[in-house]
């Protein structure tokens, strides 16, 4: 067929309907508790709560004062005392106390916890202990997903990959395969769903399980595929520095529940402001996906055509100007305002990023990807400690150079942590110990041949050369699964190779052209083949736990595609799956735990 | 869309409005408002009612027709248990599911108690009501938690959990946690949430594992806020079992702290010139070995050995490398701009006594660090002059307008161009403007351009 456009590009969803079913939720939940009450929310709901329902709603059921939970003495006079949280153990101490302590004051209250989520048996354990369980009533308020833009969303858990991936609580399963279902009764039926990782099994079979006994309903449309991954199938990506605009400011200034807080040096006056980032944002929408070297060049232009667009004024008359005024005007305000303060962000990425040498921890980066020059890499890390600059990626440096290499030889991993230890202090050998746990920061086991004769050569020739040697042999020795991974699929392109960063020919862009997120590449080629089929050497080079099933009544392939990182997903992820689906002709919508920068601290 | 009013957005967002602050100290809350009392808002849960969400979901006082098929109408739709249109990935660890259906019996609560363990899974999973007292053999009490372990369910893993915990000696339970890698880790986890660390450090010494057992205990370090206190608790963690290297580090977090308790008692009344003209910004108590290392160099530098204090010692004690020390130890002594002390940190002599330069860091590091506080040019100058690769040396020089540098490498690279280049950036009539002429003029000079 010579055209395709008769085909429509699908239509997204329109996943506001999930923020109007929270809110009613919540509304019916507050009903239960009539009349007036003070309401403590816990801190981080509170973006996540700001998106959906606001002071004038929450003042329409009741609701008197709003505070934050803290966890210390409270000064409420409210007879009424309702408290939406997490379902954490702490939280829920703290509420037994505060009610303990009103009954020796021999003050009489009502309480009322709603979980969200869900609940817990252990919180709920907690208040039987603390004998206030009758004393407090509890429900839930199941805000499983919360739509963050049009095509991306959240769960808000950024707990979820500790608990799930060092602490092996698997605690956030079932909700995860709640928020499927929950889509699926909302939004019609997958047609396929595909995955890999252990979690990414367990929410699958929990979701499957809620779909067979839950009420179904028959010929739904389907409406989408879904892709399930574990954030440590690809612990590679996020541990790399972001150069997509978004990606940059998330680094930078850390994008919190869609939204981002600016400071005073960026907005030059003397107050910081929140700025939400989503597609409303005409100014960030175009540039969000980009390169930051195309970045400067754009937001130049798009200021020139303003004052050009501001310039028409002069020569108007009257009825002209009062046509402006009222048509043009308050658009080139708002655009006004964005420009200035996307360019006020870029310059104050600029000086963050030149003043701490960026180019030479982007150019140590690469080297890691491509597994050359090591020694140097190594070199580069260990001065990077000694000079105490950002403890956080010194730690990013390590576990990159330990994932590529498979593990860091002994040595190597003996020095560098006692050097880290000593720069930013002792008490983070509890963070190696964290480390070691994910298997983010490792050191080879010993024992291995190669070892031995390693050292017996290095007898023989000056320390120099033993160091290049020793990149040899542990090349040679390591089953390095990154580099396999990388080579199977072709994720780091040959060196050398122009990249014009304006003209992306693939994912690799998000990267400056020098990797292709591997997360992003799996997707990529199981979408295209429609399963794992001839994946299988890359399959158990991940340690297997893939799946692909497929619905029985099956229809047309769908072209939007659900992908849910278990874990979290950083933004560089999100714009190679934009670009994905522009080549592809789909659509991709992100369903996540959280936006990870992988915390990594104890 | 849901779109808050702007004034609704600055009313959540900051606290400068009355009724809504973060602020628990605020005397605005003492008063008393009227508060209505509730009557009849206590919930009483029906447990045996599969409606619940439903209700809760489709109710509002808005009309929701649009949404209410998500769930409400769906109850009316056919159950589709039997047909499942999507299959099974994994059969290994899911149990039978026969009998999953409910039995008559479990629709009266009398006879939880009769519940096998897959069907009281599947109910506290559910939310419902359920019953644990009947499983009393330990071979019961093993097959509700695998049952548990083997539905994925962490919320239904911890619950049985917390039945086993109150129910079995420490002795069983750990015992036979051992051979349950997932409910081991579900355990260890509530135990750390709940706060119960001293147990924790009993079952992993229980389960040999013995590393982890010591690094638990250390961790208990961090919520002691009194440092004497804090100080004695690591040197009790220096019996514990680490793992060799650990071990070493562990030894020296008690001997910093120790050392640093020594200083800051003496430093808190210091007279001294250097504590006046540079007050101290905080305490040194905590900070890493390196911070204390540059604190030393900076305020007791040239002390002897003898002294805790001095930076020999501590970098003595500590096994700092001589890079990692030059490195801070510049960057103190740069800071107070003691270019004298700069000098003799790389002044070597040689066996004819001859002084030179040598330096563990590579000179372009050294004149960043140099340039960063602010040195003046010509000592910038002198270690410019000292970078071997003669391309960072130009581009060092170039960068921080070390002139005669870039003049006398231009000369020596008889790249006359440049140097006319380099002439245009000058002042006119400044002394390196007025060198360059001389060298331009200069007719011996065979030019390469």
């Amino acid at each position: 067929m010579a055209h395709t456009e008769w085909r429509d590009a699908p239509e997204l969803p329109d996943f506001s309907l999930l923020k109007r079913l929270a809110r009613d939720q919540l509304i019916f939940l507050l009903e239960q508790l009539p009349g007036k009450k003070d309401l403590f929310i816990d801190a981080d709901l509170m973006s996540p709560l700001d998106r959906i329902a606001n002071v004038t709603i929450l003042k329409q059921h009741e609701v008197d004062k709003l505070y934050k939970v803290e966890l210390k003495p409270i000064v409420s006079s409210s007879d009424q005392l309702c408290f939406l949280i997490r379902p954490r153990i702490q939280t829920v101490k703290w509420i037994s106390d505060l009610v303990n302590a009103d009954k020796v004051a021999g003050r009489f209250r009502r309480y009322k916890i709603i979980f969200t989520p869900q609940k817990f048996y252990a919180c709920e354990t907690v208040l039987e202990e603390q004998g206030v369980y009758g004393d407090v009533t509890t429900d839930e308020w199941n805000f499983y997903i919360l739509p963050l833009d049009d095509d991306i969303l959240s769960l808000e858990l950024p707990e979820f990959f500790r608990d799930n991936f060092l602490e092996g609580d698997q605690r956030w399963v079932t909700t995860a395969g709640s928020a499927l279902h929950l889509l699926q009764s909302v939004y019609g039926s997958f047609s396929k769903v595909y995955g890999i990782g252990r979690c990414a099994k367990m929410v699958y079979e929990s979701w499957r399980e809620l779909m067979e006994e839950g009420e179904q309903r028959t010929r739904q449309p389907e409406f989408a595929k879904v892709f399930l991954v574990d954030r440590d199938v690809d612990f590679v990506t996020p541990l790399c520095s972001q150069v997509v605009y978004e990606g940059l400011v998330d680094d930078l200034f850390r994008i919190k529940c869609g939204t981002v807080e600016l400071g005073p040096d960026v907005t030059s006056s003397d107050k910081s402001i929140k700025v939400m980032l989503n597609s409303q944002d005409k100014v960030f929408s175009e540039i969000r996906n980009e390169h930051f070297s195309n970045v400067f060049g754009f937001l130049s232009q798009k200021a020139k055509n303003l004052q050009t667009a501001y310039d028409k004024r002069r020569g108007m008359d009257i009825q002209q100007m009062k046509a402006f005024v009222s048509d043009e005007l308050k658009g080139l305000k708002q655009e006004h305002r964005l420009l200035s303060l996307h360019i006020g962000a870029s310059e104050s990425m600029m000086k963050k990023k030149t003043k701490q040498d960026f180019q030479e921890l982007l150019k140590t980066e690469h080297s890691l990807l491509e597994g050359f020059e090591i020694r140097e890499c190594i070199t580069y890390i260990e001065e990077h400690i000694n000079r105490q600059v950002s403890m956080i990626d010194s730690l990013r440096l390590l576990c990159l150079l330990s994932i590529t290499e498979n593990g860091l030889l002994s040595k190597d991993y003996r020095s560098l942590k006692a050097q880290y230890l000593q720069s930013y202090g002792i008490k983070h050998l509890l963070t190696f110990a964290n480390l070691r746990q994910l298997g983010l920061l490792e050191e080879q086991q010993a024992g291995e041949t190669l070892t031995v004769m390693e050292s017996k050569v290095g007898k023989l020739v000056n320390d120099k050369t033993v160091g290049k040697l020793t990149d040899a042999f542990s090349s040679l020795a390591k089953k390095s699964n990154f580099r396999a991974l990388s080579k199977r699929l072709a994720l780091v392109p040959k060196s050398g190779e122009e990249y014009d960063l304006r003209v992306p020919r693939d994912m690799a862009y998000v990267f400056s052209g020098a990797y292709i997120p591997l997360s992003c590449k799996l997707i990529e080629q199981v979408l295209e083949r429609d399963g794992w089929t001839g994946l299988e050497e890359v399959t158990r080079m991940l340690n297997g736990q893939e799946f692909a099933v497929t619905a029985r009544n099956k229809t047309d392939a769908q072209r939007i595609v659900l992908v849910m990182f278990l874990g979290g997903c950083t933004f560089s992820e999100i714009s190679a799956l934009r670009f994905l689906g522009k080549e592809r002709d789909a659509y991709y919508v992100k369903q996540i735990e959280y936006m990870v920068n992988i915390k990594l601290s104890i | 869309m849901t779109r808050a009013k702007p004034e609704d957005d600055e009313y959540w967002n900051s606290s400068k409005f009355k009724a809504f602050t973060f602020d628990d100290e605020d005397d605005e809350f003492s008063q008393l408002k009227e508060s209505k009392r509730a009557v009849n808002s206590i919930l009483v849960d029906d447990d045996d009612e599969d409606e619940e969400d439903v209700e809760r979901v489709s109710w509002s006082g808005e009309p929701v027709g649009s949404i209410s098929w998500s769930v409400k109408e769906t109850a009316s739709s056919i159950r589709s248990g039997s047909e499942q249109s999507f299959p099974k990935i994994d059969t290994t660890p899911s149990l039978s599911k026969q009998g999953s259906g409910y039995s008559l019996s479990s629709l009266f609560k009398g006879n939880l108690h009769d519940l096998s363990p897959e069907e009281t899974v599947r109910r506290m999973q559910k939310g419902r009501a359920f019953s644990l007292e009947k499983f009393c053999s330990l071979q019961d009490k093993l097959l509700l938690l695998d049952e548990a372990v083997a539905v994925y369910d962490g919320n239904v893993i911890t619950a049985v959990l917390i039945f086993l915990k109150k129910s079995l000696s420490k002795e069983i339970l750990f015992r036979e946690l051992m051979a349950r890698d997932v409910a081991l880790r579900h355990y260890v986890h509530y135990l750390k949430e709940m706060g119960e660390q001293k147990l924790v450090v009993e079952l992993l010494k229980a389960l040999g594992r013995t590393e982890d057992m010591a690094l638990m205990h250390y961790k208990e370090h961090l919520n002691i806020k009194d440092e004497s206190r804090r100080r004695d608790f690591l040197k009790s963690c220096l019996s514990l079992p680490f793992s060799q290297d650990d071990a070493t580090h562990v030894q020296d977090h008690y001997t910093l702290l120790e050392r640093q308790i020594i200083i800051e008692a003496s430093d808190k009344k210091a007279v001294a010139e250097i504590f006046k003209k540079f007050p101290r910004k905080a305490s040194i108590l905590n900070m890493p070995i390196i911070t204390t290392l540059y604190y030393s160099c900076f305020y007791h530098y040239g002390e002897s050995e003898g002294t805790f204090s001095s930076p020999s010692n501590i970098r003595k004690t500590f096994r700092i490398s001589e890079k990692q020390y030059i490195l801070t130890a510049l960057g103190a002594r740069a800071k107070l701009k003691s270019w004298f002390d700069v000098d003799s940190l790389f002044n070597t002599k040689n066996w004819l006594g001859y002084t030179k330069k040598r330096s563990p860091i590579g000179f372009h590091r050294v004149v960043d660090i140099l340039h960063k506080n602010s040195a003046p040019v010509q000592v910038l100058q002198e270690y410019v002059n000292l970078i071997d690769d003669p391309d960072l040396k130009l581009s060092g020089a170039l960068k921080y307008k070390c002139h005669d540098i870039v003049i006398n490498t231009y000369r020596d690279l008889k790249d006359r161009q440049q140097l006319i280049v380099y002439r245009e950036k000058l002042e006119r009539d400044s002394p390196e403007y007025r060198k360059i002429q001389e060298l331009l003029n200069n007719v011996q000079i065979r030019w390469k351009n």
